[in-house]
């Protein structure tokens, strides 16, 4: 099972065919997965915040969705990627627990799936499948050869996206 | 402002004196409700990288039922009762009368598993609140029963906006026979540690 690499809260890694990537457990966190499916490379990145333009401790560059996908970026071009053949898939973004009259922190979840969106089209990568919001967590599975993302969950079944 | 990093053994230990009080509190509360004894184990105060922070509990995947608070007043932050499921079964089973503890939670488990919280948390916030002085209030329950990198990523979010560590103050409390463990986990604010700090006199 070597084949499966993965990748932590607040981390990104590129494969190459047959390698897999997962990240397990997605909460309000969001796993973002740029493919090149000709060269069968494909990078994840899990984000935990949306921007880090807005935090001062911001040297963990895969904790945020800006620098994480700029960073996946780059790196899958390093791999031989073509950028006009990058494209991605998003999962997560869940709120996991709801109080009456939300505050902020509860609705990060949210708040990164839309940060998420906004950069991926400012870089114009296109977003061609996503699962994200509800409440519930999301285990992925980034397939580099079909640039198919698995997302399992329990009590919400499995889905290919 | 305030820093994991700055913290200094004393401040650890008597974050960990915090989670003794609390717990024992709530253990006692939890003995009463369930009419069995409950050991408690010395808290620990765990400052985690983001990777190590869902493997506490089993694993990433592990289906665990949190039990979550916002913590408001001279302190805010959060607290997370936390049980893996074969434990809310079987505490919900305690209370409920039933002999077999083995069946799927409905609504009216889901609903008595908040109730457990609440008055466990509520004991763990009384004692800290008479403790230290401080006027500490706790919202309504929310529940979320699922994996547990899942549950685990609300409060690491929290910190992820200070920090790249997490501290978590953790108690577990576990019933005689060991059918039921839980999880305490007291999530300040970053601007509260100084207070509770200062509350308790060590820290400047």
């Amino acid at each position: 099972m070597q084949n499966i690499i993965k990748v932590g809260m607040a981390d990104l890694k590129i494969v190459r065919f047959p390698q897999i990537l997962t990240t397990l457990g997605l909460g309000s966190c969001v796993g973002i997965a740029l493919y090149d499916q000709k060269e069968k490379i494909a990078g994840l990145a899990h984000i935990m915040l949306p921007d880090s333009k807005q935090i001062k401790n911001n040297t963990n560059k895969a904790k945020f969705a800006d620098t994480a996908i700029e960073i996946l970026l780059e790196e899958l071009l390093k791999a031989g990627g073509s950028r006009n053949r990058i494209v991605a898939k998003i999962a997560g973004g869940a709120q996991m627990f709801s109080f009456g009259g939300n505050s902020d922190v509860m609705k990060i979840g949210y708040r990164n799936v839309i940060a998420t969106k906004e950069i991926l089209d400012g870089l114009k990568i296109p977003l061609i499948a996503e699962d994200t919001g509800g409440n519930h967590g999301r285990t992925i599975e980034v397939y580099t050869d079909t640039s198919m993302l698995l997302v399992k969950t329990i009590g919400y079944g499995i889905k290919e996206i | 402002m305030f820093n994991v990093d700055d913290l200094n053994n004393m401040h650890l230990d008597v974050l960990r004196e915090v989670g003794n009080i609390g717990a024992g509190n709530a253990a006692t509360a939890l003995a009463k409700m369930i009419d069995k004894k409950i050991d408690m184990e010395v808290p620990t105060v765990k400052i985690l990288d983001y990777s190590d922070v869902a493997g506490i509990l089993g694993g990433e995947e592990s289906v665990v039922a949190g039990i979550y608070f916002n913590v408001s007043g001279d302190i805010t932050g959060n607290i997370m009762f936390l049980l893996d499921v074969k434990s809310s079964k079987m505490l919900t089973g305690m209370l409920m009368g039933r002999e077999d503890c083995s069946k799927e939670l409905d609504e009216m488990d889901r609903s008595a598993l908040q109730e457990i919280g609440n008055i466990l948390s509520g004991s763990y916030i009384s004692s800290l609140s008479t403790l230290t002085g401080l006027n500490i209030s706790l919202s309504i329950p929310s529940l979320c029963i699922d994996m547990a990198g899942a549950i685990l990523s609300v409060p690491a979010i929290q910190f992820g906006y200070v920090s790249d560590k997490v501290l978590l103050i953790e108690t577990k409390l576990r019933e005689g026979d060991d059918l039921v463990k839980a999880n305490f986990f007291l999530i300040p604010n970053a601007e509260s540690y100084s207070t509770l700090l200062n509350a308790l006199g060590v820290y400047d």
